[in-house]
């Protein structure tokens, strides 16, 4: 009897650790594909010409004003509605749960990491940007060598909170049948009616990646750190004014 | 079945209704959680900025567990944890069975949860930034305890909070759409309904991103009109 509930626990400790591994994964690599989209958005946000402002506008009001689970459930159960998609060369992809979840946290995320990039590049003092003209710099060097690398260390405390909100919506994927750590949870209390324990026990590896992500973006801030400027603590709101 | 141009209303073959009565629980679910957040921010800013260390640690832990955890997972241990509380206590009277939670209720708790762990940091700010000279003035002219909150502190918190309030309600506007998990009848269940007789999955989820993005525009300019009022007198000083 004894040796039967140390298997189980064996068992289940094993899933949890597989579900984080791949909640792990699921937050990286939207990470990775949505701070890449975030660049080319922010930049058309900050545009002088209306036709580029105004679809990035319009993409990050979507994709900040509607709830994740819409949007993982458009993705993956939605664009299933159109033959042309069903029976097009693409269907491989949209037709995985795995896909269809990185494809919708990468859309979601780069909405938020886009504004708050945009909000360390406003934050870049007029007279670099005054100065780096006077040395002769193109709109395009000025960006790249001037206003970007100032933007990224800028915005970098708030894009902590981004990989951390990330981390926590990637429990989104469970509703669309993968087994990432809260998606195991659920099973394993299907199936042995622990509800609280297994889910404390989730709870507790997801503070435990939170924790692992405020230490590497303290890190990073350090090692970045500008001569002069205070290290900022993460404050405690989740996001930037929306769209203000 | 799939009927091209979908978005306009006759599609959504008379699930209107369904999908506004979804509406109605969307809303009072958010109101409600932003009632309950409210409460339980206030209470945490006070216990992180109490003299006495067991209700700073106590709120610590509170605000830094609750952020730390997916929303999802917080719903799920309320619903469930409570399920199972009820059923314990019931145990004891000599009734067994499984007891379901109300899933409004459960939503609740567990959103007001979440809303309070993230407004005790806020409003923890505001009341920082309020400066002590202010209230020791305040001490000076002879008011009492109770006016120099009301009167001094009050104002100028509701002021500095606003806005990161007001962001942390659009999110629990969001966060609403998870209680469906839990089989509340709000916007995203209606849709999965009306999903599962019309196979227009598209169609619905979209109606159903609308209905959202309506409603964060409706509290943008609330939460606007709010803000300027808590602002009134101090343009012309800025």
């Amino acid at each position: 009897m004894m040796a039967a509930l140390h298997g189980m626990a064996a068992e289940s400790t094993a899933q949890l650790l597989a579900g984080a591994w791949l909640t792990m994964q699921l937050t990286a690599l939207a990470m990775l594909v949505g701070t890449t989209l975030a660049f080319p958005l922010a930049l058309m946000r900050t545009s002088r010409h209306g036709w580029l402002r105004a679809p990035a506008y319009g993409y990050v009001f979507f994709f900040r004003g509607t709830p994740l689970l819409v949007q993982i459930f458009l993705v993956y159960y939605g664009l299933a509605q159109f033959e042309a998609i069903r029976d097009g060369f693409l269907w491989p992809v949209l037709g995985e749960a795995y896909w269809c979840a990185i494809i919708a946290f990468s859309l979601n995320t780069a909405a938020y990491t886009a504004e708050i990039l945009r909000g360390g590049m406003l934050a870049v003092p007029l007279g670099e940007r005054e100065a780096a003209r006077a040395l002769g710099f193109s709109r395009w060097q000025e960006i790249r060598l001037i206003v970007l690398p100032r933007a990224v260390r800028q915005a970098l405390p708030a894009y902590g909170n981004e990989v951390i909100l990330m981390l926590k919506g990637s429990a989104l994927a469970s509703t669309i049948t993968l087994l990432e750590l809260t998606g195991v949870a659920r099973t394993l209390i299907a199936r042995t009616y622990l509800a609280v324990e297994f889910f404390a026990l989730a709870g507790l590896i997801y503070l435990l990646l939170t924790l692992l992500i405020v230490r590497g973006v303290r890190l990073l801030e350090r090692r970045w750190a500008l001569p002069g400027q205070a290290i900022e603590t993460v404050p405690g709101t989740r996001h930037g004014d929306l769209l203000a | 079945m799939a009927v091209p141009g979908s978005v306009l209303p006759p599609v959504l073959l008379g699930f209107g209704a369904q999908l506004a009565a979804g509406t109605l629980v969307t809303v009072g679910l958010a109101v409600a959680s932003l009632a309950g957040g409210l409460l339980l921010g206030i209470a945490g800013a006070a216990a992180r900025m109490s003299r006495r260390r067991l209700p700073r640690t106590a709120a610590q832990a509170y605000t830094t567990a609750v952020r730390g955890v997916p929303e999802l997972l917080v719903i799920l241990i309320v619903y469930f944890g409570a399920s199972a509380a009820v059923g314990r206590v019931a145990a004891l009277f000599g009734v067994t069975g499984f007891f379901e939670l109300n899933p409004f209720l459960a939503g609740v708790a567990a959103l007001s949860l979440t809303f309070g762990a993230y407004a005790a940091e806020v409003l923890r700010g505001a009341f920082l930034a309020v400066p002590p000279g202010q209230t020791e003035a305040a001490y000076s002219l002879g008011l009492t305890r109770a006016r120099v909150f009301s009167h001094v502190l009050l104002p100028q918190v509701w002021r500095t909070a606003l806005p990161g309030l007001g962001n942390l309600f659009l999110v629990l506007l969001k966060d609403t759409s998870l209680v469906s998990v839990v089989g509340l009848d709000e916007i995203m269940r209606k849709s999965a309904l009306a999903v599962s007789y019309t196979q227009q999955p598209f169609t619905f989820y979209l109606a159903a991103a609308f209905i959202y993005l309506a409603m964060t525009a409706v509290s943008m300019a609330g939460i606007q009109v709010l803000e300027r009022r808590a602002a009134r007198g101090m343009e012309r000083s800025g």
